[in-house]
């Protein structure tokens, strides 16, 4: 899950880091207000979107009277940001942070995330902040400090002096610093982060430290322990589609193609996506039914598909091992029958009770096309959506 | 020969009361895999399918010579479980469990970096030595013996892989199912090195998916170690960046991890890459 600035911001506060003095508000809300509760001369007024790259989307203003603040704020709120990170839609805006303008001496990136191939969390940092940090990765990798981080241990002093050392910091005292990065790896820890990224981190002109920019994302896996996130979810700003498909514990994502995909388990449904992609065809989403669904689940996988407008057929792909073919196919008799809706499907089955679910699905009188094996399948389907 | 189990591997069974645990206990028993105990705090002293169930793993080893467990413990227990079943020393776990949160499998890993268990999993299917024994999910009845290894990020792609084998006549020396999760105990890199030492096996399947970088990591070791021939598939090839597809594992960040890079280091290592995951039976068939 993906935390917006200002949300990431108020969990680094509970760690005693320092972020700017700010308030975020919604479309109706005051920003004028907030600029005079403040009480500073310049205010940085700031679009909230679950992607990088805003500030040349337009989405960092500066502003120096109240009144300012909120034009600009007005201006941002309910309209589209587009940024290289997201579709040409863009994101909408639904909540502004307005912050008071630090005064920066020097900007520097800063990271913690889990590095799959050595398992275990790393700090990375760069002496370059506030840019992308992907593309100084690639043009300048020795401006990237990495460090390994022991999940027991934390942090050492020693690494603490060798990541200042190599950013070329001086002047500031380590301690300082070195009490910032250990209560980054406690947020990080404590909160179940898959990503703590400050972007820019940066020294101020009276030689503090402070998290201009902050992008927390926390492992689903983990939110079970975390309650107080709960209200986040909310904030997710996910299609309405993926909404449903969390509640009954499918795995859904929407794509721009026009054959909509059922299958179980996530490596065969990327699978059956790439297969129908070879054979010519487009798939509408990405959808995994789980490895052992119910009626039920099938039932509301198979809604999801059909409310989407673009899909001209259905491709549904089984190998129940536990999975039962026969619930699959009586899914989809069941809901042909309450949608009443006649578009193709075409069914490939394989495992588990395969034979009476081919019966189900051939006495059911609804046109149903079964393939033998997947290439098959795949063939007809996109034969089909044409 | 097959690798890491065999006919006479003792298997443990942790979650053994549990709904997906006492399923997949019988299943296993069915199957003919020496499952000799099982384990749930608070149950020990109780029968399940004929087999005693102990509160702790430590109580069951004290009376079974156990090579295995296999774990259905739920996602919020499972750490524990992992490390309960390695502090007992037991040589094998093939953790099953889906949705373990990614700093407890940190915390699991730096647990075991001093003992000489082996871990597969979480979030795979499990592991199979076909007619021999099977510690897993996977549908036995699919598998036929033979000389095709194959290691595998998923599950159900893995069955069909298996089955276009079997359906081709021929068979499977083990089939191991490394999990779909960011952090796994056993990568592809170490199942290769065991295949390129298995007699029996004589092709080695890899069947990798986008996020990470374990199949850029097993392409650089294939070029070095392995001297059978390897077929690769990836799953992903039009998967969107940023996106979690089903997988916790299984994302595109930023540009690395995408099946592009893969299919790449793998043709550069000399592994024959099927683009179409329909012709993995006929791939291996030609070799």
């Amino acid at each position: 899950m993906k935390l917006y600035e200002f949300q990431s911001k108020s969990i680094l506060r509970t760690k005693n880091i320092r972020v700017p003095r700010g308030k975020a508000i919604a479309q109706g809300d005051d920003a004028s207000g907030v600029f005079q509760e403040i009480g500073c001369s310049r205010c940085a007024v700031k679009a909230q979107i679950l992607a990088g790259g805003r500030g040349k989307g337009g989405g960092i203003r500066f502003a120096s009277t109240p009144e300012e603040a909120g034009a600009y704020a007005a201006a941002m709120l309910g309209t589209r940001i587009t940024t290289r990170q997201t579709d040409q839609k863009g994101i909408e805006v639904k909540h502004v942070l307005v912050e008071e303008a630090i005064s920066i001496k020097r900007e520097l990136y800063l990271a913690i995330l889990v590095d799959r191939s050595l398992r275990s969390p790393v700090l990375i940092a760069s002496a370059e902040g506030g840019v992308d940090i992907e593309e100084t990765a690639k043009k300048a990798p020795d401006k990237i400090v990495k460090e390994p981080v022991d999940i027991c241990f934390g942090i050492h002093p020693f690494q603490v002096r060798r990541v200042l050392t190599k950013l070329n910091i001086s002047g500031i005292p380590s301690a300082k610093i070195h009490n910032l990065l250990v209560n980054l790896f406690h947020v990080f820890i404590d909160s179940d982060c898959s990503l703590l990224e400050i972007n820019p981190f940066v020294i101020t002109a009276d030689d503090e430290v402070c998290a201009l920019d902050a992008k927390i994302d926390i492992d689903d896996n983990a939110l079970y322990r975390h309650p107080e996130y709960k209200q986040f979810i909310h904030d997710q700003d996910l299609p309405p589609a993926e909404v449903v498909a969390r509640k009954y514990g499918l795995s859904y994502i929407s794509l721009d193609g026009n054959i909509g995909c059922l299958v179980n388990g996530a490596g065969l449904a990327m699978a059956s996506m790439d297969i129908i992609k070879l054979h010519g065809g487009k798939p509408a989403n990405f959808l995994d039914v789980g490895g052992d669904a119910s009626l039920e689940q099938v039932v509301q996988a198979l809604k999801i598909i059909l409310t989407d407008p673009k899909v001209k057929a259905v491709f549904i792909n089984i190998f129940g091992g536990i999975m039962k073919c026969d619930t699959i196919a009586s899914g989809i008799i069941q809901t042909l029958k309450e949608t009443g809706i006649h578009i193709p499907f075409v069914v490939r089955l394989e495992g588990t009770n395969v034979d009476s679910a081919r019966k189900l699905l051939d006495d059911s009188g609804l046109g149903i096309i079964s393939a033998k094996d997947m290439k098959e399948a795949a063939r007809l389907v996109v034969k089909v959506s044409e | 020969m097959s690798i890491i189990i065999h006919e006479n591997t003792k298997v443990l069974c942790q979650g053994i009361t549990g709904q997906a645990g006492s399923f997949h206990a019988g299943q296993m028993l069915e199957y003919g895999t020496k499952l000799v105990a099982g384990v749930t705090p608070g149950k020990g002293g109780t029968m399940k399918h004929g087999v005693p169930v102990f509160n702790s793993v430590r109580d069951a080893v004290t009376q079974f010579k156990i090579n295995a467990s296999v774990i259905y413990v739920p996602a919020p227990f499972a750490a524990d479980a992992i490390m309960e079943a390695a502090e007992a020393g037991i040589e094998l776990i093939v953790c099953i469990t889906e949705g373990i949160p990614t700093l407890d499998m940190v915390k699991v890993k730096e647990y075991l970096f001093h003992r000489k268990t082996r871990l597969i999993g979480p979030n795979c299917p499990g592991i199979i030595t076909p007619n021999a024994c099977k510690i897993g999910i996977m549908p036995g009845y699919i598998h036929r013996p033979g000389h095709v290894g194959i290691v595998s990020r998923s599950g159900t792609l893995t069955y069909e892989a298996v089955w276009q084998i079997s359906q081709k006549g021929m068979g499977q020396s083990t089939c191991v199912g490394i999990g779909g999760d960011p952090i796994v105990g056993t990568d592809f890199v170490d199942v290769l090195r065991l295949f390129q030492k298995d007699d029996e096996t004589k092709v080695i399947v890899l069947i990798g998916e986008i996020g990470g970088g374990a199949e850029e990591e097993a392409a650089e070791m294939i070029k070095r170690e392995i001297t059978k021939p390897v077929i690769g598939f990836i799953a992903g090839m039009t998967a969107p960046h940023g996106k979690r597809m089903g997988h916790a594992g299984a994302i595109i960040a930023g540009n690395r991890g995408t099946a592009a890079s893969k299919i790449e280091a793998l043709k550069n290592a000399g592994v024959t890459i099927v683009d179409n995951p329909a012709d993995i039976g006929d791939t291996v068939a030609k070799v």
